[in-house]
This record gives C-alpha cells, structure tokens and sequence, in this order.
C-alpha cells in the first residue's frame, strides 16, 4: 500500500493581476500514496482549489505555475496541453462542486460517459456503453440503463455528482481530486457520497485528495491532511494528530470554530479577523495578526515548515502548549 | 431571557403550494410546497427549522414574514393575523419582524453606500427622523454588529463575505424588531466567519431581546442556536422538540437519519458511529408519496405508512412527532453520538 503515485515539490502558482503578480500558492510539497486519503483543509482564498488547477493544468490564462508534479517520471507541471490529454482523465482525474458545470448539458450521460473510454481506453462504442452503465451501477445509481438516456438536467445534484464520479473512475485513475464534492449536497446524500468515496479507495486502489473547508468530512474520512492559510501549507500530518493534538494555532482555530453536534457549547471560539488578501500578504508569519499565541520573531520573520514529530510538519516559532481547551 | 409565557408568533394550519406551468397547452401541476404547518414561538426563544433541500424551510421564513403569501392557515403576530392586514398595515408591521439572508452580497444594493443601505428601512418605517437622528442610530448599528463607523460611505463591494453580513444583520436591526427570521445566515461564509457571525447573533439576541427563526441545513449550526427545533419533510413538520430531545432522543426515523449523517469533526467519533445512511434522495415535490412521504427512504416503514398518513401527534409535554411507528423502533445505540 505505499506506492507513491503523485510527488508534488515546491510548487508555487502566481497569477498576473493589475500589473503585478499574486502568489497564489507557494512552496507547496507533499506526497501521495496509493490508496490514501489526503485531505486538503482550508478557507476560501487559501489556495487549495488553485494548486490542484494547476498541477491538472487547468489555472486560469494569466496563471503560471512553477515547480515539480511528478507522475511517476513524468512531470505535469508545465507539460503542454495536448501531452497533458494522455494523463488527465486516465491517470489524475478531477471532480468539481457543481457538476452541472462540468457535464455538457447537451450530451446524454452516456454519450458523455463513453466518450472517456473511446478516447482513452481504445474500447469500441458499444463495449463503451456497456463499460459506462456498468460503472453508473457501481456508483449507486438505480436502474443505471435508463438513467444513461438522461441529459444532466433531467438528474438531481446527487445523482450528477454520481455521474461525474462514475465518468471520472471509468479510466481507473490513479489519483482523484475531488474539490469540495459535497459541500452542494443535503447531509444525507452527502454521506453517502462519503461511503461511496471511502469504498472506492478501498476496491480500486485509487488515491483521494479531497478539498473541503469541512472539517467533519475529513474527520470522516481522510488519513491524513494538509492546513493551507494564505497560500501555503501551515501543517501537515496524521489526521487523528491533527484534531487531537493540532501544532499549529490556525489549525486549531479552525477547530475551535466547527459546531459540534454532540457538544453544545455556550460560545465557538472564533479565530478573530478576517483571512488576508493574497495581494498584501502581513509580513512574516501570514497567519500572525490573527494569532493569539504570536510574538516579536512571528512579525518579522516567515516561519518554514519543518518537522514536528513523526509524521507531521508545522509552519510555528510557538513552541509552547496551544493552550485553548482540548478540542473535541 | 424574557418572559417566556409570552407567545409572540402562532402559526395555524399553513399551506402554500405553487403551480408549475409545463408548457404552453397542458396542465399546470401543483407543487404543495407547505403543508398544515402549525406551531408557535414564544418571547425570546430560538427556533431553529432544518431539513433538506427543497424541504419548505425558506418558504415557510417567507410565508411568515408574507413576503410569499400563503394559500391557506393563519399567521397571527400577537394575535393579529398577519394575512388580513393591507399591504399599507404589513408595512408597518414589518419593523417588528425581519430578515437576514443567505448570501450577504447578493442581498445588499450594490449602488447604495453602507450607511443608506442601513439606513433604508428607516426612511419608510420611521419617516419622522430627521437626516441626523438617523445617522445616528445608523452608526451606533454599525458599533453594535462590529463595523467601524467610518465605513459608512463606502460600498458593498468593499467588503468580505463576513462584513456583509454585518451589514444585513444592522439593517435588520435598524428597526428594532422583535422577530428576526434569519435564512441561512452563515452558510455562505467560511468556517471562521461563520462562527464570529453565530457568536454575534448570540450576543445581540441577548442585547436586544430578540426572538429568532433559525433556518439552516446544518445541523450542527442549528443544534448550536436553537432552544427548539422543527424539522420539515416534503413540506410537512415531522419532528418538533427542543434540541436536547431532538438530539439525544429524536423520535422521527427522518430526525435519527439526519442526525447520523451530520459529519462530527472527530475522527474517533466518526469512525465509531455507524451511518444510518438513508437511502436514495429526497421524492419531488411535484409527485408525493402516498401516506407518510417519508416512507420510500425510511427502513421501518409497513404496509399501514403507505396507506395512511400519520397525523402529528402530540408526546411528552409538547413535543410533536409524525410517525406512525415512533414507540416501535430503536435507532441502535451505535448510530448516535455521545453528548
């Protein structure tokens, strides 16, 4: 099981805005097992989404993205487009919120579902459709043969997100990005999806990153996760690590400001102030104005993300015990 | 907290359905959006609704405040039905209930300054201030829902997704109303924001004796908020207690459903618990099932919950539930969350 299949380093995506550059990720590394569920947490602006855009290669035009995505020997990064059609959809697949935008509204589903097989797989049309109902099954769709003649809009939020699962498995990647893949959805579909992701992992070896500002999805289901604030990765480990025992203040203000539905407290502890623009980042640690255990050397000095026990790295000077009551 | 006998709002036998054209030649059908939809909130109390998307919960926010005029039912505001008023009576009777809604930006006049957008609802309810008089009530607004007075001459636009739920939370306020129906007011926000808007509903409720309609498809946010809580399927109440009944003893296999599928962020929690998955999604709207709706997902549903629909019934002081097996079923311990 710990087959690496995707080494991301030093990854770093700036766009051209108003003249000048944001940056909107920075430095990122990590790696991805086979079968592993990686979770990557962060607010709107943290530059979750825009990281995996870019290793897909899918930034915007004035996006530009530097650094290392290693698919095996091969690099995406800066690898042009038609190269990149051989590995996209058959080795790294990605799944979006709303899949209404990512289906063509005007293909049946499976048109749209064999069109993946034909294309990637070689498979003749009618193989194809068979290959595609049978997928749609596997995902939980009832009465799969009928649902195929659907167009998108005929099917409900859950059952297009299922869909876009099913097309985004038929290649059996290696890697699935999904971002943020049931934040659209009621909580009772969103379990299943859930369940339906967990068993994927499990049955075909697929490796998930999941993208999500929701810290009780990954709580569910991701082995290990990644805090992103500001662009870049603030701390990385074990998911049990970093709920039970989080290194890093913003980690734990994200915590702290989760609802629980088993524990009714009188007051959430907000992280106070906004997220920065990306544009004037503070200087030193980003994190620094927001943070309640801050000190001089985090107002003049970025903080690097460094060990922090086995399995997991954190970007803190603060050394001391992150003294808000134990979380959950 | 006020005086809680004081019931403030009475709900009676509400329905609303709307009708959906098909086309040029056929039929319209009928989407009941709302069904027999009783209850009543008193003084100072949080009620929260919740359900899933599509459920009645923001029309019934809407029908409360007649800004969806229902079909049939009552709604009385101490007593006075607000459906026989004219529209002249409901304007004036709107600066005692209000509303926040959902998307902060989307609800704020891109083209008004912060401060003539707080000061908006002023100038039809209470014509008799002057500029200044309303000035000031605008800025003391601002202080109390945490912006700087000094932004008053500046733009929507200028402000982060949290901000702009100050704003619409001031412009509610401006009036000093006694209800505030509040549509999910955190849900667009991020995780951060979220719980500094909470905390400052919280804290303005007490400051200003507020009475509050929370509506929202989390769970864990309603759980957090409410004093009672109203769950809705397919336009109907099926489940009405207070949170610690719904949460730790819900009766409804809907309510036991819900209730297990909320992600607790917690991974042992989470691994321990076994979801209660319901089965497929929600039936339209358009094409109900026959007796109890809920019967197509629900894994404890007989022959009689196809035929019959069950009535909401009154158990344990004042909690309702709709469900004909609710003595019956045991939802397995494993399922739930230790408070």
């Amino acid at each position: 099981m710990s087959n690496t299949v995707l080494t991301v380093e030093d990854l770093s995506v700036t766009f051209a805005l108003h003249g000048s550059e944001v940056h909107a990720v920075r430095d990122m590394n990590f790696t991805l097992t086979e079968g592993e569920i990686l979770a990557v947490v962060g607010e709107s602006g943290s530059g979750k989404s825009q990281a995996f855009l870019s290793i897909m290669g899918l930034l915007a035009k004035n996006g530009r993205v530097t650094g290392n995505a290693m698919l095996g020997d091969v690099n995406l990064v800066g690898m042009d487009k038609v190269k990149l059609d051989a590995y996209r959809g058959k080795d790294i697949a990605m799944i979006f919120q709303d899949p209404m935008t990512s289906l063509n509204p005007s293909l049946r589903v499976r048109t749209q579902l064999s069109e993946v097989l034909v294309k990637h797989r070689g498979f003749d049309k009618e193989k194809a459709v068979l290959a595609a109902i049978e997928m749609l099954e596997r995902v939980g769709i009832p009465e799969p043969a009928k649902r195929s003649n659907a167009f998108p809009h005929e099917l409900s939020g859950g059952m297009r997100q299922r869909v876009m699962i099913a097309m985004a498995l038929l290649c059996q990647p290696k890697i699935l990005i999904a971002d943020e893949p049931t934040t659209a959805l009621d909580v009772t579909v969103q379990a299943q999806m859930l369940d339906l992701f967990k068993s994927l992992t499990e049955d075909f070896g697929t490796a998930l990153v999941l993208i999500t500002h929701d810290l009780g999805v990954v709580a569910g289901i991701a082995d290990r996760m990644m805090v992103m604030y500001g662009g870049r990765a603030v701390e990385k480990g074990k998911v049990d690590d970093l709920f039970y025992d989080p290194k890093h203040p913003y980690t734990l203000g994200l915590l702290h400001s989760t609802p629980h539905i088993a524990h009714r407290a009188a007051r959430l502890d907000p992280i106070q102030g906004l997220p920065p623009s990306l544009e004037h980042l503070p200087k030193g640690c980003s994190f620094n104005p927001r943070c309640a255990f801050r000190f001089e050397r985090c107002l003049a000095e970025r903080p690097p993300l460094a060990p922090a026990g086995e399995g997991r790295e954190k970007a803190c000077f603060y050394e001391g015990e992150l003294n808000y009551e134990k979380v959950a | 907290m006020a005086d809680k006998s004081e019931t403030l709002l009475e709900i009676r036998g509400l329905g609303k359905s709307f009708s959906i054209a098909t086309g040029l030649f056929s039929q319209p059908l009928e989407l009941k959006a709302l069904q027999d939809i009783s209850f009543s909130i008193k003084k100072g109390e949080t009620l929260g609704i919740v359900g899933e998307s599509g459920c009645g919960k923001s029309t019934l926010g809407r029908c409360i405040l007649q800004l969806i005029e229902p079909d049939q039912g009552q709604v009385l505001w101490l007593g006075q039905d607000l459906m026989k008023l004219s529209g002249e009576e409901m304007r004036k009777r709107r600066q005692d209930l209000q509303i926040i809604f959902q998307d902060p930006l989307a609800s704020l006049n891109p083209r008004m300054t912060v401060g003539e957008i707080i000061a908006d609802p002023l100038r039809t309810l209470r014509p008799e201030l002057g500029r200044d008089q309303r000035r000031a009530k605008v800025v003391k607004m601002m202080e109390a829902v945490g912006l700087l007075p000094e932004m008053i001459n500046r733009y929507p636009h200028e402000f982060s997704g949290g901000q702009a739920q100050r704003i619409g939370i001031a412009r509610a306020l401006i009036t000093e109303p006694k209800l505030i129906v509040c549509d999910e007011p955190v849900s667009a926000l991020d995780v951060s924001i979220q719980a500094q808007i909470l905390n400052l509903l919280a804290d303005l409720k007490d400051e200003f004796g507020l009475t509050l309609i929370f509506i929202s498809h989390n769970l864990s946010v309603v759980r957090h908020v409410s004093d009672r809580i109203l769950v809705l399927y397919l336009g109907r109440i099926v489940e009405l207690a207070t949170g610690n009944e719904i949460y730790d003893d819900p009766k409804h296999p809907y309510t036991k459903a819900l209730l297990t599928a909320v992600p607790i962020p917690d991974p042992k929690l989470a691994r321990q618990r076994s979801i209660d998955a319901l089965r497929g999604e929600i039936p339209s709207p358009i094409s109900q099932p026959s007796g109890c709706t809920f019967r197509t997902r629900c894994r404890y549903a007989k022959p009689l919950c196809a035929e019959v629909r069950p009535p909401l019934e009154t158990i344990g002081g004042d909690r309702l539930v709709a469900c004909h097996r609710w003595q019956e079923i045991e939802v397995p311990e494993e399922a739930m969350v230790e408070a």
